[in-house]
Parts: structure tokens; sequence; C-alpha cells
């Protein structure tokens, strides 16, 4: 794995677990996710966050791929997994 | 459901030259579990809103009431704020707790192997503090850099919690500056820092690694290196370091 | 919307006023900083391997090394930014060559109208052919006076001042001329197509 340069402003899915919890009505972060890119499996909290833009988006720390995307407009809340193969909630 | 409450500011505390700690009074408290965090919003008289995440502090067993500890980040939204406006008695908009992934609790075992950069202290504080008084109690590493002596935070309630002789050991590494007769770590967390200071605690410790990205990732890069199974490693970015 | 509490002492960002205030588009604050907005990771670039291409509906594709590229005739640009995350930078200061200069070295298919803006790490968005010429936009390398930082987009990047700033493609690696036009990264996916921000364009539909 490359290591990450000293001003590296990725965060991880911790930092969005608030706005996951309001979308899934529990919390996402210790959930099982699958990548549809490459495979991957892991929790939802390993999962790296880009909150700095337009929207957030979620990506696969193994290949990238954008696993999940949430934009806020006027018209409500648009979201898009097409990234995440699935994810499971435990109770 | 989550959803938001007006918390009222009790207490502030200033723990080093560019951190402070509140304690927030919830009208609606619920018990957390250590590692989870509150959203904090801050809304101006034109519609103008922010919010941002702060983990706990304090464990579970104060009720009614939690602390977060901030870092004065110059150009930050809501960390200004709460250092050079807000007082004692002023009512500030949270949610939470929030988060699954990153929390511990005394039943969850150990050993465990804590590593914090900077403000990522800050949950493994609250998973401190919560073994203090809970059972059973793992041995416990902590492995914590910091800039200067003056930059760590909880310094004194550390090195108490640590005199008591329960299997809580705390190791520091200073990077830039170490007072007089200094004999601990100089450097930046590496390969040869992890598997010294994990050999204590056999091979399979449960890892909880916050601060800085590149710190996160560098140390738990490290670790998978030395022999620690990835999923016994759960990790907290914070972004960049502070400048 | 219910009423939102308000915050004792909280006074937000500050808005334009005074000189300033008529180039500030509407409900945008103005920035102190040069905020950094990234939607994936910091892409880390060979300058030997690196090149920006012209392609699609062109007579012929066209490439530039980065040596070609720094040969070409540069000049200094000072514009005002405007993202759509509400804030808007003054008088920024940027080198680079101008789009035009780059098609100069293109033959364009007549029925070419739009552009996909490529980059690494995989971001697109989209533009119609009369916003980029016209010295309406420019490719950019050094931002006040020294190279463009990587996380600012370095070593090249689009900068497109009279539309958003999610237009002004980071990391860019070129330009694919089409008929139709592409919603990229952000337009397929809540934004405007097009991002004016005097019109407050902000989300589709706007």
């Amino acid at each position: 794995m490359k290591e990450p340069a000293p001003d590296d402003r990725t965060l991880d899915a911790n930092a969005v677990a608030g706005m996951l919890e309001e979308l899934f009505g529990a919390d996402m972060t210790a959930a099982d996710s699958k990548c549809a890119g490459c495979g991957r499996e892991g929790e939802v909290g390993t999962l790296l966050a880009y909150t700095n833009a337009p929207g957030v988006v979620l990506r696969c720390p193994a290949c990238s791929t954008v696993m999940l995307r949430m934009v806020e407009t006027p018209r409500g809340r648009l979201i898009e997994a097409k990234g995440l193969a699935y994810v499971r909630v435990t109770r | 459901m989550l959803d938001w409450q007006l918390a009222t500011i009790k207490a502030i505390r200033q723990e080093t030259s560019r951190v402070r700690s509140f304690t927030l009074a919830l009208p609606d408290w619920t018990s957390h579990r250590p590692g989870q965090h509150y959203d904090l919003r801050l809304t101006a008289a034109d519609g103008y809103s922010v919010q941002r995440s702060y983990s706990i502090a304090s464990g579970p067993e104060r009720e009614g009431e939690i602390e977060i500890t901030v870092e004065r980040v110059a150009d930050g939204e809501i960390s200004p704020f709460l250092h050079d406006v807000a007082v004692v008695g002023d009512r500030i908009e949270v949610r939470g707790p929030i988060g699954g992934y990153f929390v511990w609790q005394a039943a969850l075992g150990g050993p465990l192997l804590l590593i914090a950069g900077g403000s990522g202290i800050v949950p493994l504080m609250a998973m401190i503090r919560h073994r203090a008084v809970a059972s059973p109690r793992p041995a416990t590493r902590l492995l914590y850099s910091s800039r200067t002596p003056d930059d760590i935070i909880y310094a004194d309630e550390l090195r108490k919690l640590a005199s008591r002789s329960d299997g809580l050991e705390v190791i520091h590494t200073l990077t830039r500056s170490q007072p007089a007769g200094w004999t601990g770590y100089t450097r930046r967390i590496d390969d040869k820092m992890l598997a010294e200071v994990r050999r204590p605690l056999g091979d399979a410790p449960l890892v909880f690694i916050c601060g800085p990205t590149p710190l996160v990732e560098g140390a738990a890069n490290g670790l998978v290196r030395i022999g620690v199974p990835p999923q016994r490693i759960r990790t907290e970015r914070f972004g960049p370091s502070g400048k | 919307m219910s009423e939102r509490f308000v915050t004792r002492g909280f006074e937000g960002r500050p808005r334009a006023s005074g000189a300033s205030a008529n180039r500030v588009p509407p409900g945008q604050y103005l920035a102190n900083d040069f905020p950094v907005l990234s939607a994936g990771p910091t892409p880390t670039t060979d300058l030997r391997r690196w090149s920006f291409a012209i392609d699609g509906l062109v007579r012929e594709k066209v490439k530039w090394s980065w040596a070609e590229l720094q040969k070409l005739p540069a000049r200094d640009f000072v514009v005002d930014i405007s993202c759509v995350t509400k804030w808007t930078k003054l008088d920024t200061r940027w080198r680079g060559v101008s789009v035009d200069t780059l098609l100069e070295s293109v033959e364009l298919d007549p029925r070419a109208g739009f552009a996909t803006a490529f980059s690494d790490g995989g971001y697109t968005t989209n533009l119609r052919l009369p916003d980029l010429v016209n010295e309406q936009a420019f490719v950019a390398y050094q931002y006040d006076g020294a190279p463009l930082e990587a996380e600012h987009g370095g070593p090249v990047r689009l900068v497109v001042p009279h539309l958003y700033f999610w237009k002004s493609a980071k990391w860019i690696r070129g330009l694919h001329l089409t008929e139709k036009e592409t919603p990229g990264f952000w337009e397929s996916f809540g934004y405007h197509i097009r991002g004016d921000p005097w019109k407050e364009e902000r989300y589709g539909g706007d």
C-alpha cells in the first residue's frame, strides 16, 4: 500500500456516520460491505470518505471505486450506491 | 432516532494552548460506547449552517453529560468559534451518539493497543476512562505521538491512570522536542517502534488507531507488516495534521 | 422548513460588501483561503509520462507532453472563481495556456459541439464549446506564481472561471469532443448541466 502524503485529507466513513444513520435508520459503520468493483469486503467504517466536495463520496480503499455518493439538493437527497455490491446491517 | 437536541455548555477546561475540553449537559442523554462521537451544528442568523463531528472524550459512566475535546484549527469553521466565542451557559445543537465501528467496551476484552496522534487521543481517552472504572480490565498500552511535551493532551490524567498499576501503560513519542533527560521515543511511529510497543501484548491485540490520516495509515500498514491480523485493527482518520 | 435554532455569537462567513459586492455571485460567501475540495484521492503524476490530449470529433487526435505544453504560448490570468459549495475567491492568479491556443492545433469536426474534460483519477465534467473558447478557459500549471500543487489540481488543471468551479477539472489529461453533451461526474448526479453562478445554476432543474 502506498504511504499517504503528509497533507492527506482523506477521511473514512466514520466522519459521515451521522449522515449514514439518517439515511439507513441505523448505524452503518459496523455494517459489512462489498465493493462491486474489486470484491473487497470490509466494514463500512473502513471505506474512504471525501467530504470536502459538492457531495459526499465513499470509495473502496483497495481500488478507489466510488461505492456511495450523496448530494443534498433543494428537492431532496440524492443517493447512489452502484459501487456497493451489498451492505449487511447486523442487529 | 438520531435527533438534534440543545446541549448546554456546563464547563470549559483548557487542556493545552490549542486544545480545550467542553462539558455538555444533554437533556436527552443516552449512554454511549467509548469511541463514538456527537455531531455539532452551528447556525448563523442568516441561515448559514455548519456541522462537524467531535469524539466523546468521557466514558459512559458520567450520566447526563459528555465531554468533548476540541483542537483549535486556524481555518476551521467550528473550532475557532468554540475556542474564541463560546462561554459556559451557551447552548449548542448536537446529535448522537454516533458510530458502531470504532468502539470499545470492557466486554470486548483485549489486550488493547491504542495508538494516537495529536487530537486522535480523544476517542481513545473515552476508552481509557471507561476502562478505569470497568471490569474486566485488559492489559492496555497507549502509544501517543505528540510534537512537544506541551502538546500532550490529558498529560496529568494519563500519568495518574498509568501509575495505578492496573495494566495500563502509556508510551509517548515526542517528535519535535523533548524535556531534559527524556529517554523515550523521539521519532515518528515506525515498524520497529510498533513491534517493540506491542510485544508484551501478544500476537493479536485489539488495536484502535486515531489521528491524522498519514499517521493512521502508516501505523495500520506497519502493524500488518509485523504480523497483526488486519481484522483486529480499527482506524479513524482525522484528516491532515494541524499546522 | 422548520425554525432553526440560531447559535449565539456565530456569524458564519462574510458576504461581499462595498466595492467587491457586485463581483460575488448570488448566494456566495468570500473565502480568505483557497479551500481544497476533492471527490477522491490526489493522483500523483510522473511528468515524464504525463500528456494532454484533444480527441473525439477531431480530424486527428493531438497530444502534448509536459515539455511540449511548456513551449506553447502562455500568459498570466487573474480571475474570480466560485465554487458551488458557496465560496468565492477574487483575483486568483494563474499561469497557463488558453484553450483557444490548444484548439488551434486541431481541426474540429463540424459536428463537435461539446467537450468532456477527463482527469487522472477518473473525474469528468462536460462543457459546451462556446464556454471553452474566446479566452474563457485555460489550462493552468501555475497558481500564485508557483507550480500548481497536487491538491489544487497540479500538474495541470482546467480553469473555466465563468462557471462553477467543479467545471474546472483538476488533474486534467484531455478534452474529448462530442456531438451530444454527456453529463460528467457531478452533472450526472444532481448538479446542473451548465453551472452559471450568476444564474445560480447549482442543481439539475434550477
